[in-house]
């Protein structure tokens, strides 16, 4: 007689559907609170051997900070543990380590002072003659580490004298060179250009070949379905659901992060624009140093201006001098027709020109501040009530930023260096927006910050340019910039290598090959 | 969704990555000191040669004078190097200075040497314990910890110096000569050597950068920074007693005085030396030669015949016009 089909799948958070390898990491029951604000209630997570392991969910939904437990930063209040079917009590750094966890993350665990190499290697120098430590040795091992994950950056170079992108694949590389069994990736490619994701993923499939288990965080939908078996989603410290992605479609996943269904802020909308429209900001032939090369446009009012290119290619230098950081050599740049000086950020402001910056931890704010004093620091002029900043004014200003940017925080008056990731970028970008500029230069505004905030962002950005002002964002993330972009230009090697009308892009392809010069 | 067009892996479109340009491999700033110290030291050649600058004598009494600062200076390396600073070691080493002075007089020479380093052994814990686990900055505690320092050791000894009859202890510690060297330029170099090669050459040194240049970075990579805190300012409250041991046995005696303002030479060594102010780089060769630095334009400023007034205003304009040529920009 023909069995009966069984009854499908009872629960949705049901754990790890029978493994034959069975689970490399299984966390049960997990409280964690700080101080009074409770962060995670009550979550599983398991991960199977060789499994790559999505873990999703909105800005401040507590995925580092599960992370930061099973890596041993942090301890649970609550819960139990096991790696390799073994309970582990594990309190510190070193005991998860020698478990076999290893992490990429977020915030970075660098140290800028010291060599690439040296950071990598970091605790576990290789030694010689068994007390002393050997650089040469680490930063040949280091090389090879990059060769593996086909990057090429210098392993004696100063962490402090290069880019984010590279701060992130330093990250990277230092996790890897662990030999972990279990990969903890907390969004390892938030700054990563097109290329250099595709190297990560080729290489989280050769690790997950050697049975190796990854966890993988990301805000991003596509490399989620690119790379990962099953999502964990957390929502408000809980956890919603796990599930095979083949079982879930991407507007269940989008649903889940965000609450509710999200519609199109992250596809292109054509807005108005005037016929002929007056010249925001004009660039002539600016020059400075050898990453930026006789660079010239023109930022209309109400525009928004993508730029594309690839790492190094002088997208933010250029943001850089427009913004009074760098010095420009030569050429000159005009403000609603009159020339201006911009030697020092605060030229810049005060023609009205922001920069939203790259890194927000190392530039865009200052992390021992409370939320609210960083959200006021550039428009402390403004609150001025005779010589005093008047307080009342600077609180009601900063809970009305925090409610339009939706910052995620218990109380403003705490340090911002405690926030989640997405929640720094918000203050970052809502900082600015408080001054009211003309002209707004974002570069990676959306690294880390979560979808639905995401097309907020990007909604914001369009408003902006509704009401006349200019806007130019750069994104290593080719279809945000396809997004909002009424133009993009393309930069390689510090110049203006095209420049192409939104409607003339067919797709995101065709943009890849213009940012690649193929 | 799941049908990425495959982009061809390029693996080599890589632009311009950060190999450090030619001019940038040429960094003079981090060898400020070096060139600093040349410089002067043939201004002096020149000239104060007549004075009698460049005898053999002249120039190993420099080294003499500095000797003691340049070991509390290897510890304050470290304290800096961690982001952290000591401004007791002065008053400690007059403290270690008097304590060892008494305890030999009453117990003989080996107990005294046992107090002397015990005393930088509490000092330096009751610094470290503050700091690294109360997180008291280091500024205040040390602030506070000079103070005490320096009033236990007037009061216990009713502000009457402390002769040291033991001629074996005076010798060992700064009177005596090993050959041609004098004993104090031995400790000197003993301290020297196995500084530098703990900071450059260890884990723990190694540690001790991480710490001083992103702690939260260097907690996140399993770096006990608590304990890498306390250590430093042990270290420095150590070499500290055993500089104030140094002072007791090359003038035989213990007085409260020794070692009074050390701690701003020792600073001054090391920020001359190459270390950031900030943490996270340092070495300690480059505070050497910043101790040796400052040794040889007292030295200069003596034969030139400038009076005292003038010394401190000169010596001042130096050390300001080196660390601004080798800060970074
Ligand atoms: N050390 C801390 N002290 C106090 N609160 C903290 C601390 N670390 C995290 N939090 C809070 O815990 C919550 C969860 O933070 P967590 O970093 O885990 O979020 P996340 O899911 O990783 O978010 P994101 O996508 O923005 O990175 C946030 O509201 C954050 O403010
Ligand atoms: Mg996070």
């Amino acid at each position: 007689m023909p069995s009966e089909p069984m009854p499908s799948d009872p629960t949705p958070t049901e754990p790890m559907p029978s493994a034959p390898t069975g689970l490399a990491v299984e966390m049960r029951g997990i409280y964690k609170s700080f101080d009074t604000t409770s962060v995670l209630r009550d979550v599983g997570f398991e991960v199977a051997k060789g499994e790559v392991h999505a873990l999703a969910g909105g800005n401040g939904a507590g995925k580092s900070t599960l992370m930061k437990i099973l890596q041993g930063v942090y301890t649970a209040d609550q819960g139990e543990i096991l790696i390799d079917g073994q309970p582990v009590t594990h309190s510190s750094i070193f005991e998860a380590k020698a478990a076999g966890i290893g992490m990429v993350f977020q915030e970075f665990s660098l140290i800028p002072t010291l060599t690439v190499a040296q950071n990598i290697y970091l605790g576990h120098e290789p030694l010689r003659g068994g007390r002393f430590i050997n650089d040469r040795e680490a930063r040949r091992l280091a090389g090879e580490v990059f060769k593996i994950m086909e990057v090429d950056i210098d392993p004696g170079a100063v962490l402090g004298d290069l880019s984010t992108a590279y701060w992130q694949l330093t990250e990277i590389a230092k996790a890897l060179a662990q030999n972990a069994q279990v990969l903890i990736m907390d969004e390892p490619t938030a700054s990563l250009a097109k290329h250099e994701t595709e190297s990560l993923f080729q290489l989280v499939e050769r690790l997950k070949a050697q049975g190796i288990s990854i966890v993988y965080i990301s805000h991003r939908m596509d490399e989620v379905y690119r790379i990962a078996d099953r999502i964990t989603i957390l929502r408000d410290g809980r956890r919603l659901f796990t599930k095979r992605l083949t079982e879930v479609t991407p507007a269940q996943i989008v649903e889940g992060i965000v609450g509710k269904a999200v519609e199109g802020g992250l596809e292109y909308k054509k807005r108005a624009r005037a016929d002929s429209p007056t010249a925001l900001l004009e660039v002539r032939n600016l020059q400075s140093g050898t990453r930026v090369n006789d660079v010239s446009f023109t930022l209309h009012e109400g525009e928004i201006l993508g730029l594309a290119g690839l790492m190094g290619s002088g997208r933010t230098e250029l943001a850089r001098v427009l913004f009074g950081i760098d010095p420009l050599d030569s050429g000159e740049v005009l403000v609603r027709g009159t020339k201006v000086d911009l030697s020092s950020p605060r030229d810049a402001s005060e023609h009205g020109i922001v920069l939203v910056p790259e890194d927000r931890r190392r530039q865009g704010l200052v992390l021992d501040h409370s939320v609210r004093d960083n959200l006021l620091l550039p428009v402390l002029g403004k609150l001025k009530r005779g010589p005093f900043v008047s307080d009342r004014a600077g609180r009601s200003l900063a809970d009305q930023l925090i409610e339009r940017f939706q910052v995620k925080v218990a109380n403003p008056g705490r340090p911002v260096r405690l926030l989640s990731g997405g929640n720094q970028q918000k203050v970052v970008i809502a900082k600015w927006l408080g001054t009211d500029p003309d002209v707004l230069i974002m570069d990676e505004p959306t690294a880390g910050v979560d979808i639905g905030t995401k097309s907020e962002i990007l909604e914001t950005i369009r408003r902006l340019a509704d009401t006349g002002k200019g806007v130019i964002v750069i994104s290593s993330e080719l279809p945000e910039l396809l997004a909002v972009s009424d133009r993009v230009l393309v930069l390689r090697g510090g110049a203006i290598d095209s420049q192409l009308e939104r409607t003339d892009i067919p797709n995101e392809e065709s943009l890849q090959l213009a940012v690649q010069g193929v | 969704m799941t049908n990425q067009t495959a982009t061809p892996p390029t693996t080599t479109t890589h632009a311009a990555p950060p190999r450090s340009n030619p001019l940038q491999g040429l960094d003079w700033r981090r060898y400020v000191i070096y060139i600093g110290f040349v410089v002067v030291f043939l201004i002096f050649a020149v000239t104060l040669g007549g004075q009698g600058f460049l005898t053999g004598g002249n120039l190993l009494n420099i080294v003499r004078q500095t000797a003691t600062v340049t070991v509390i200076a290897v510890g304050m390396t470290f304290v800096i190097a961690a982001a952290q600073i000591d401004l007791s070691v002065g008053a400690t080493a007059g403290l270690a200075s008097v304590v060892t002075a008494m305890t030999i007089a009453n117990y003989g020479v080996i107990l005294g040497i046992v107090a002397g380093l015990l005393t930088g052994l509490v000092v330096g814990s009751i610094n470290g314990g503050l700091v690294a686990f109360l997180k008291i900055p280091s500024f205040l505690v040390t602030l506070g910890m000079l103070g005490i320092a320096a009033g236990v050791a007037q009061w216990i000894t009713a502000s009457a110096p402390q002769p040291i009859l033991s001629d074996a202890y005076n010798k060992v510690f700064g009177s005596g000569d090993l050959g041609p060297i004098p004993g104090l330029v031995v400790w000197m170099v003993i301290s020297v050597v196995v500084g530098a090669v703990v900071l450059a050459k260890t884990r723990f040194g190694r540690q001790v950068l991480a710490t001083g240049g992103n702690p939260d970075a260097a907690r996140f990579t399993g770096v006990n920074t608590r304990s890498i805190t306390f250590r430093v300012l042990l270290i420095s409250a150590l070499l500290a007693s055993l500089a104030g041991m140094l002072y007791a046995g090359q003038l035989q005696s213990g007085r409260y005085q020794w070692g009074t303002g050390d701690e701003l030479s020792a600073i001054a060594a090391v920020i001359l030396g190459g270390t950031s102010l900030f943490g996270g780089s340092g070495t300690v060769v480059g505070t050497v030669f910043g101790a040796l630095l400052i040794g040889l334009i007292n030295n200069g400023l003596i034969l030139a015949g400038l009076d005292t007034s003038q010394q401190q205003v000169v010596r001042g304009a130096i050390i300001i016009l080196a660390v601004a040529l080798a800060r970074r920009k």
